[in-house]
């Protein structure tokens, strides 16, 4: 497969997927500064803003929750935003256009599309139902009429790194506001988790369970293992490891690491500088996607040919 | 583009929104502005999308096999922080009290020996189950969850209507109600400090946790619901759902050895609490109607042996019959040697013969109700009332007075309603519910208003074609000023633990996008004049050589 069209791969299971995300952490957080009235709005937006990724405005301008969702919703051209990955992923797709299926392709083409008229016309929490619904779409559209070829652990790769990020991010975020953040219980709703949470511990409801079911459950597929574990798997099904073990700068080193980071260390250490080690997680995934980078789609780096006509 | 507002009617009703002359009571204040900002239309666009989520998450009640949306209005209802801080002691209060009538009720009835409440009451209540004598529950609570019925009479006071100690529902409305209404009308939650209800399930399961027989660490808590044929299944549901407990039908619980099972993959499981919405009739065949079906023979043999508990306890009934609520203030007086916070609506107790005599004669001005009936089943409303029908009535009282009850009519109070065009006053009550774990008695800020939908209907029951209203209370501290977390069993709060500023890794984009936009660029550049332009010398994108 052609390095360029890996890549562009790659990159729409993460842009696909941070919408989602992104999605579903507003709206938990925008239905939790609604309900909840004494919230600081001010800075629990900010603090979104920097869990986020994205730069807060200066100090003189307020951070309000139109700010946020102009920021993280509806900006078109930020990589960050919601919009923004959804235009993104189109782009994508249309440079891949030869080996996606029509129906992904016409799925991501239809979004983009929409994009305009949905930001004008929909409610926050409808343009993010919208959003949910079409990246479960593109979810349903790869599981079901994708070869399991490349093609597919590319899509996957992608998709599982931008999901332990995300996790990790919705994580941090319990922590908005000095601890007065929503509470685990949104979190786990937002990312569709509740009720499986719910199931699996019979509704004990205890910080320390929803923390380490969404870092930790082995088999719920949002939770920071799950997707660093399957980011793994995809790794290890596109180049399989030889006797000699993992080369030197293989993404599974990275990957490796940080999750047994997570996975070894004792629960209580891990929660008590759970920020830090939210941020490691984060840091993690963007080295891994270097490393993927430099490996499988080498054109922008190592081409660094002058001028030489053919 | 008319206001809303136009033309609306001053009443003989307390409106709780406009007083007369026009003026809008202090808490309506904002709701009033933001309303009167929109027309008919955009109103009528918000109410549909509010029927919609509905319809999309299941809310419903069958309409002739048809689903439609459990009506939400639009115009919350709204209570401030004074007001309620009279009402909510009110309210647990009055449970505080039916809880000491059933203990004394199903125990001593030292009541009744010192003269307070008429022993042929208690016996003949329909709902007095005397195979309940002797159930002790573990943390002495029968009442788990009560809906207290308040409605404010034409002067403004606050009056308890009824009390509901059986299988009160409606909390799912009130949890639902306010989700749909706050993505509905972002502005005024963002304005209003509302005290928010989403921590009812939790309060719920806490208090069946602690009802657990005694010696049980970690109690397995069960719904027990009579199937999804239930015009309640979806408050069953969506309350097993949230507190993370199974649903279970009675076909799914057997009995053994005095002790409660629930079927499962993985063969039985023993079951602690049933937190049941099944009636007292037909819980037990045994002991009940051995007709049943909802039910499992033998669970109140296990109650009784202690190793289940059943929540609300089998009997409550006879503390929510009709006549027994006429001796409420007596009897908040006699156990808790309290005033009544809240008062009675004004009741006649027809087993008095000068009494029954009066309700006779002015039976078309009065309204008089089935003492164990719910649901608005059975209420004749004098005033509204044919001749046929009253003189029916006065055969039934004549026939049975202890089955019936008279009170005045009164004039509930009316919030403005969305009705074809414009807002109409609507009448209103309220059903706030408490939930009673044993140390405390804990009342749900707001609760359900209900509406009739009809203009000047009196009975706002659903059943009947009321819809509902999100009710509001509003907090009472300023935004900032939040109470101290507690956190229960859980870790330190993890944020303070490593300062106040979260942070967040930027985000990264694939890189070639960015290359791509600048490439789009140069291709859609024509040289200026003689000039070319130079050829890009970095990151030359691998495809293009081939041209």
């Amino acid at each position: 497969m052609l390095s360029r069209i890996a890549e562009s791969l790659f990159w729409i299971g993460r842009y696909v997927e941070r919408a989602d995300d992104t999605a579903r952490i507003l709206d938990a957080h925008l239905q939790y500064l609604l309900e909840d009235p004494y919230l600081e709005e001010e800075a629990a937006c900010r603090a979104l803003l920097a869990v986020m990724g994205a730069t807060p405005p200066s100090e003189e301008t307020e951070a309000t929750r139109t700010t946020v969702l102009d920021v993280l919703a509806y900006d078109r051209h930020a990589p960050g935003s919601i919009a923004g990955a959804l235009a993104a992923s189109r782009e994508n797709a249309r440079r891949a256009r030869e080996v996606l299926s029509s129906e992904l392709w016409e799925c991501l083409n239809t979004t983009w599309n929409a994009l305009p008229s949905r930001i004008r016309s929909s409610s926050p929490h409808e343009y993010f139902a919208w959003v949910r619904e079409r990246a479960a779409i593109v979810g349903g559209i790869t599981d079901a009429a994708t070869r399991r070829d490349e093609t597919l652990q590319f899509l996957l790769l992608g998709r599982s790194i931008e999901r332990a990020d995300m996790t990790a991010r919705l994580v941090t975020s319990r922590t908005l506001a000095g601890g007065a953040g929503p509470g685990w219980m949104t979190l786990l709703r937002s990312c569709g988790a509740h009720e499986a949470f719910l199931r699996t511990y019979r509704g004990r409801d205890s910080e320390t369970l929803a923390a380490e079911f969404l870092l930790l459950d082995r088999l719920f597929p949002r939770s920071v293992l799950f997707s660093l574990e399957q980011a793994e798997r995809c790794l290890t099904r596109l180049a399989p490891i030889d006797g000699r073990g993992l080369r030197e700068e293989d993404a599974r080193k990275v990957l490796g690491r940080v999750r047994s980071r997570l996975e070894y260390q004792p629960l209580l250490s891990l929660l008590s500088s759970l920020t830090e080690e939210m941020v490691a997680v984060q840091e993690g995934c963007s080295d891994a996607s270097d490393a993927i980078r430099l490996r499988y789609f080498p054109s922008g780096v190592a081409d660094d040919w002058i001028g030489d006509r053919l | 583009m008319a206001d809303l507002f136009d033309g609306y009617p001053e009443g003989v009703a307390w409106d709780e929104m406009i007083e007369p002359g026009h003026t809008v009571r202090a808490p309506y204040q904002h709701v009033h502005r933001t309303m009167g900002r929109l027309n008919a239309d955009e109103l009528r666009v918000r109410a549909d999308a509010l029927a919609r989520s509905y319809l999309a998450q299941g809310v419903t009640f069958d309409v002739g096999g048809e689903e439609r949306p459990f009506p939400l209005d639009s115009v919350p209802r709204v209570i401030d922080a004074d007001e309620w801080g009279v009402l909510a002691p009110g309210i647990a209060q009055r449970v505080r009290a039916l809880e000491a009538l059933l203990a004394d009720a199903y125990g001593p009835q030292q009541a009744i020996a010192d003269g307070v409440l008429p022993r042929s009451l208690v016996v003949s209540s329909a709902h007095f189950a005397r195979a309940a004598r002797g159930i002790e529950p573990p943390n002495g609570v029968r009442v788990h969850v009560g809906g207290i019925d308040v409605i404010r009479d034409s002067a403004g006071g606050w009056r308890v209507l009824e009390d509901n100690v059986r299988v009160p529902s409606g909390v799912s409305y009130v949890l639902s109600n306010r989700r749909a209404m706050a993505q509905s009308f972002p502005e005024l939650f963002a304005r209003m400090r509302i005290r928010p209800v989403a921590d009812y399930p939790r309060r719920l399961l806490q208090a069946l946790h602690a009802a657990a027989p005694s010696g049980v660490d970690e109690p397995v808590v069960v719904v027990l619901t009579p199937g999804v044929y239930n015009s309640a299944y979806f408050e069953h549901s969506l309350l097993a759902r949230l507190m993370g407990v199974e649903l279970v039908e009675g076909r799914d619980l057997f009995c053994a050895g005095g002790k409660v099972y629930m079927r499962t993959t993985e063969g039985r499981r023993r079951v602690d609490v049933i937190y049941r919405r099944v009636d007292d009739d037909f819980i037990d065949p045994v002991v009940f109607r051995p007709d049943s079906l909802l039910g499992c023979p033998g669970l109140l043999s296990a109650a009784r042996a202690g190793s289940v508990t059943i929540a609300n306890a089998v009997g409550n009934g006879v503390a929510d019959d009709k006549l027994t609520y006429t001796y409420l203030p007596d009897l908040i007086r006699y156990y808790l040697g309290e005033e009544p916070l809240l008062n009675n609506v004004d009741t006649w107790r027809l087993e008095e013969p000068e009494s029954l005599n009066e309700v006779l004669d002015r039976l078309d001005e009065l309204v008089v109700k089935p003492v164990d009936g719910s649901g608005g089943k059975g209420i004749i409303i004098g005033p509204a009332a044919s001749r046929e029908e009253l003189d029916l009535a006065r055969a039934h009282l004549r026939a049975d007075p202890r089955g019936w009850i008279a009170q005045p009519v009164v004039q509930l109070s009316t919030v403005p309603t969305l009705a074809g065009d414009a807002l109409r006053p609507r009448h209103v009550d309220l059903r706030p519910f408490a939930v009673n774990d044993g140390d405390d008695v804990w009342v749900l800020p707001g609760g359900l208003t209900r509406v009739a939908l009809a203009e000047g209907q009196l009975v706002v029951n659903s059943s009947q074609g009321g819809g509902s209203k999100d009710t509001w209370v509003l907090g009472e501290m300023r935004r900032g000023a939040r109470p101290p977390l507690t956190t229960e069993g859980g870790p330190p709060a993890p944020s303070s633990a490593d300062g106040d500023t979260p942070a967040g890794v930027q985000q990264d984009a694939n890189p070639t996008d960015t290359e791509m936009r600048e490439q789009n660029q140069q291709q859609q550049q024509t040289p200026s004049s003689g000039e070319p332009p130079e050829p890009p010398t970095r990151r030359f994108p691998a495809w293009r050589s081939s041209c």
